[in-house]
């Protein structure tokens, strides 16, 4: 069954003067995908995601969503066009409560949050769906708190709730348990590992457990450059990923 | 060429720590009125006065730095503006309730008053004097920060911050010790000023907006910035007194909204 | 993964909470109008202080709820006095509502041009931008003096009674009414805008602007409609002193009236509605009293307060309020 790749980059490159951040990076993502990009610290990764959303402007080379080329498009509407990003480190709103937060990006996404004469109670539907959001994960009975209340995993879950807000159809996931304690990273891989198969996911990680329970095919950065992609069993036998990443990472 | 002395400090404090310090015109005027409380009280020549101007500044940088700029290190922009500001005016009313709120006029020595022709062209001996200082004080400012080693703490401060701290510079030191210089070289600035512009309690806020213009337009923590916008304001005051006086500051202020919509980080911007 | 969870909580219920209008709100706007029957010879100063009420009202929008910094917000403010003056004195057109309305109007088409300047920038840039913007107006309206009087203000102005009826009286009883009108139509419009998905989405440019790109949102858009927003009422203010006091001096545009409005805001609490109103009562309150005694230290108490604030309130006086409450709630 081969369905048209929803994310594909072509070429990518990126200099800061004579610091390589990105070389010719070209990826392709099927719909439903569920890729994760590892590397060593500095590769590159969180660089690659800032390139495709747009938050950084590539020296060369495409990026294609969903068969429309959006490299020139600027950050919020290649949201609009389902191309969606969470933070490594919590990137969140410290005063807005959660059931607010998630209803601004609800109320961002049905191209509600411009209007000014309506008073805010009075968008019904988008309250129940950010109050939906917030059940799937697990976070309803916070949501009349600050943010800055919560507690570091709730606001990881935040992150993603945000994400999930709006609509995504590609969601680029940078670290989704930064962080968090391995006791409670279980609560927050249930509820990425949840999330519906229509959505096609790339996320970073470190732990190789979570790469190896939840990916399909695993992409390995090094130093701006892809070195090597492949299925879960390839890259844990590649030689050179022993070598580069595996080996060198001592705990 | 006053100016640039005025708001070199002003750049470099801004550029480093982030810290937005409307007072500085205030240390600019404290340090005038050291020189003319000496001079007048204490019949001090005026040279000698210079350096205790300079001084007077720098310790009054640190107190305040010490006892209320600190908390406010993280605070938003508008905390920090609004905070300087009422500094700013405490200190006018201080200078006026010690001071009275009259110009206080300063004799110069005999040997900068008048004026030195050259051929064709006769110059005033006090500006030559400050154009002269100004290169002087640019030269000490260049060779220190290029040469020396707390320069080199400067400037890795001014680069990176959190990579200088990593590295185990004393950053807040640093930072402290700069500031207290760069007060002091505004005082210096302040009590130069004197003959040229005259010293009233409103000093601090009255040339507040030009130094600002200086950092802003010229880059933070630029000193070829501060020079040259320092420089080309004088020739754009000069110019307009000439030939159009009518319109006053109003090219300044337009010029500088331009220029800042263009460059918001400043014409000599570091890259970041 | 639909389970249907257990529901006790009413997402629209909780945000209902959060917007409805309160008790303490009443007892605040029928409070204003004890001055009426208790204080009638100081009907002059409170109208001067709804105006000031109205103008750091229209500063909280940008200051309070998106988190811009402006220095020179009496531009609009001056800009809308003068409008509202001109039509009175050079135009002979005396009718107070519509040269109100032509003050905002003016102020507004002003903030449209200045919002595209204003927020592409950000951080020191955008302080000496709005600061210089202020400067400049001031120095036109100074240069300009055939039409706006220079240092000896905008006279010969001369308004007709509100709405036929209502003359304006050497006691300030229209003033005051007339004011307060404004004030409070005014504020009932603020109040909306805050509440509504696009002031959160203002207080979301606030609390993190990197953010919000991120959710898909216009940024830059939001930005300037509110820009746009915040100087039709500041010039709403204006044209309100202008029309109340027969006069406009100049110093309706200088830093030192965009510094004490931003006093009174941060003085009250920015981003909390009503703290631009506490605000400018203590503050004008206290400016009538003590500049009274002595004017020149005056400068000095307003610094000191400035620096105490800052300081030790940071989130001004209903913040202080605010945060002591939920302590002892807390407690409980």
């Amino acid at each position: 069954m081969t369905d048209a790749p929803v994310l594909v980059t072509q070429g990518l490159d990126k200099s800061f003067g004579s610091l390589v951040v990105a070389s010719d990076i070209s990826l392709s993502l099927p719909k439903g995908a569920r890729y994760a990009l590892i590397g060593p610290n500095g590769a590159g990764k969180t660089t690659l995601i800032n390139l495709i959303t747009g938050m950084l402007t590539p020296d060369a080379g495409r990026i294609v969503l969903g068969g429309e080329d959006v490299t020139e498009i600027g950050p919020a509407d290649r949201v609009k066009r389902g191309l969606v990003r969470t933070f490594q480190i919590n990137t969140l709103f410290p005063n807005l409560t959660p059931l607010e937060a998630v209803m601004l990006a609800v109320c961002e996404r049905r191209g509600e949050a411009g209007t000014w004469w309506r008073s805010l109670p009075s968008y019904g539907a988008a309250a129940e769906e950010a109050y939906g959001i917030l059940q799937t994960l697990r976070l309803a009975e916070f949501c009349d708190r600050p943010t800055r209340q919560l507690a570091y995993g709730q606001q990881r879950l935040l992150e993603i709730a945000l994400g999930l807000a709006a609509k995504p159809k590609v969601l680029l996931l940078d670290e989704p348990a930064a962080g968090v304690p391995k006791s409670e990273s279980g609560e927050l891989f249930e509820a990425v590992a949840g999330i519906s198969s229509e959505i096609t996911i790339l996320f970073i990680e470190h732990d190789m457990d979570v790469v190896f329970r939840f990916a399909s095919r695993i992409i390995v950065m090094v130093a701006g450059r892809i070195l090597v992609e492949g299925t879960p069993a390839e890259i844990a036998t590649h030689p050179e990923v022993r070598e580069v990443y595996l080996g060198a990472h001592h705990g | 060429m006053l100016l640039f002395v005025l708001s070199v400090g002003l750049s470099v404090t801004l550029g480093m720590m982030n810290f937005v310090n409307l007072a500085h015109g205030a240390f600019a005027m404290i340090g005038g009125y050291v020189t003319v409380t000496l001079m007048k009280q204490a019949g001090w020549p005026f040279f000698a006065t210079l350096p205790v101007a300079f001084l007077g500044a720098a310790v009054a940088a640190v107190v305040l730095e010490r006892v209320l700029y600190r908390r406010l290190y993280r605070a938003t922009d508008l905390d920090q503006s609004l905070l300087t500001i009422g500094i700013v005016f405490m200190s006018i009313a201080i200078a006026a309730y010690i001071f009275g709120t009259t110009q206080q006029p300063v004799e110069l020595p005999s040997y900068l008053r008048g004026r030195l022709v050259v051929g064709d062209f006769s110059f005033g001996v006090y500006r030559l004097f400050l154009v002269a200082s100004a290169l002087v004080i640019t030269a000490l400012l260049v060779v220190g920060l290029d040469y020396t080693r707390f320069g080199a703490q400067v400037r890795a401060c001014v680069d990176n911050q959190r990579m200088a701290r990593g590295l185990g510079l004393n950053v807040d030191m640093v930072f402290a010790v700069t500031f207290a210089l760069g007060s002091g070289l505004a005082g210096l600035g302040g009590a130069m000023a004197i003959e040229v512009v005259g010293l009233d309690p409103n000093f601090g806020l009255k040339y507040l907006v030009f130094m600002l213009i200086v950092v802003a337009v010229g880059g933070l923590a630029s000193i070829r910035g501060a020079f040259f916008t320092a420089a080309m304001l004088g020739i754009i005051d000069i110019f307009s007194k000439y030939y159009v006086p009518q319109v006053g500051s109003f090219i300044i202020y337009l010029v500088m909204v331009g220029l800042l919509v263009w460059r918001p980080a400043g014409l000599f911007a570091r890259a970041r | 993964m639909s389970e249907p969870a257990p529901r006790s909580v009413d997402p629209q219920g909780l945000l209902r909470q959060q917007v409805r209008w309160r008790l303490l709100e009443t007892v605040f706007w029928l409070a204003v109008l004890i001055p009426f029957f208790a204080t009638p010879t100081y009907l002059v100063l409170c109208s001067q202080i709804a105006i000031a009420a109205l103008f750091a009202l229209s500063l909280d929008l940008i200051v309070g709820y998106s988190g811009l910094v402006s220095l020179g917000h009496a531009v609009f403010f001056g800009f809308g006095a003068y409008t509202a003056g001109l039509l009175s004195a050079k135009l002979g057109w005396n009718e107070p509502i519509t040269g109100l309305l032509a003050a905002g109007f003016a102020s507004m088409l002003l903030g449209l041009l200045t919002s595209i300047i204003v927020v592409r920038i950000s951080h020191f840039a955008l302080i000496m931008v709005t600061l210089g913007l202020c400067l400049l107006m001031f120095e036109l309206a100074n240069q300009a003096h055939d039409l706006t009087g220079g240092d000896d203000g905008l006279q010969g102005i001369s308004i007709s009674p509100v709405l036929g009826y209502f003359n304006f009286d050497l006691y300030g009883y229209t003033a005051f009414g007339y004011s307060l009108a404004v004030l409070f139509i005014c504020f009932l419009i603020i109040r909306r805008v805050i509440n509504s998905p696009f002031g959160l989405s203002l207080r979301g440019i606030r609390e993190n602007p990197r953010r919000m790109p991120a959710i898909g949102s216009p940024m830059r858009g939001r930005l300037r409609t509110v820009y746009v927003m915040s100087a039709t009422f500041a010039g709403i203010a204006g044209g309100l002193l202008a029309q109340t006091t027969e006069f406009v001096a100049l110093d309706a545009l200088s830093f030192q009236r965009s510094a004490e409005v931003l006093v009174m805001l941060v003085l009250g609490g920015a981003g909390r509605l009503y703290g631009g109103l506490v605000g400018a009562i203590i503050f004008m309150v206290a400016r009538d009293q003590l500049a009274g005694l002595n004017p020149q230290y005056w400068y000095f108490w307003l610094g000191l307060l400035l620096v105490l604030v800052i300081i030790f309130l940071p989130n001004g006086i209903l913040g202080g309020i605010a945060h002591l409450v939920s302590r002892v709630r807390a407690k409980k």
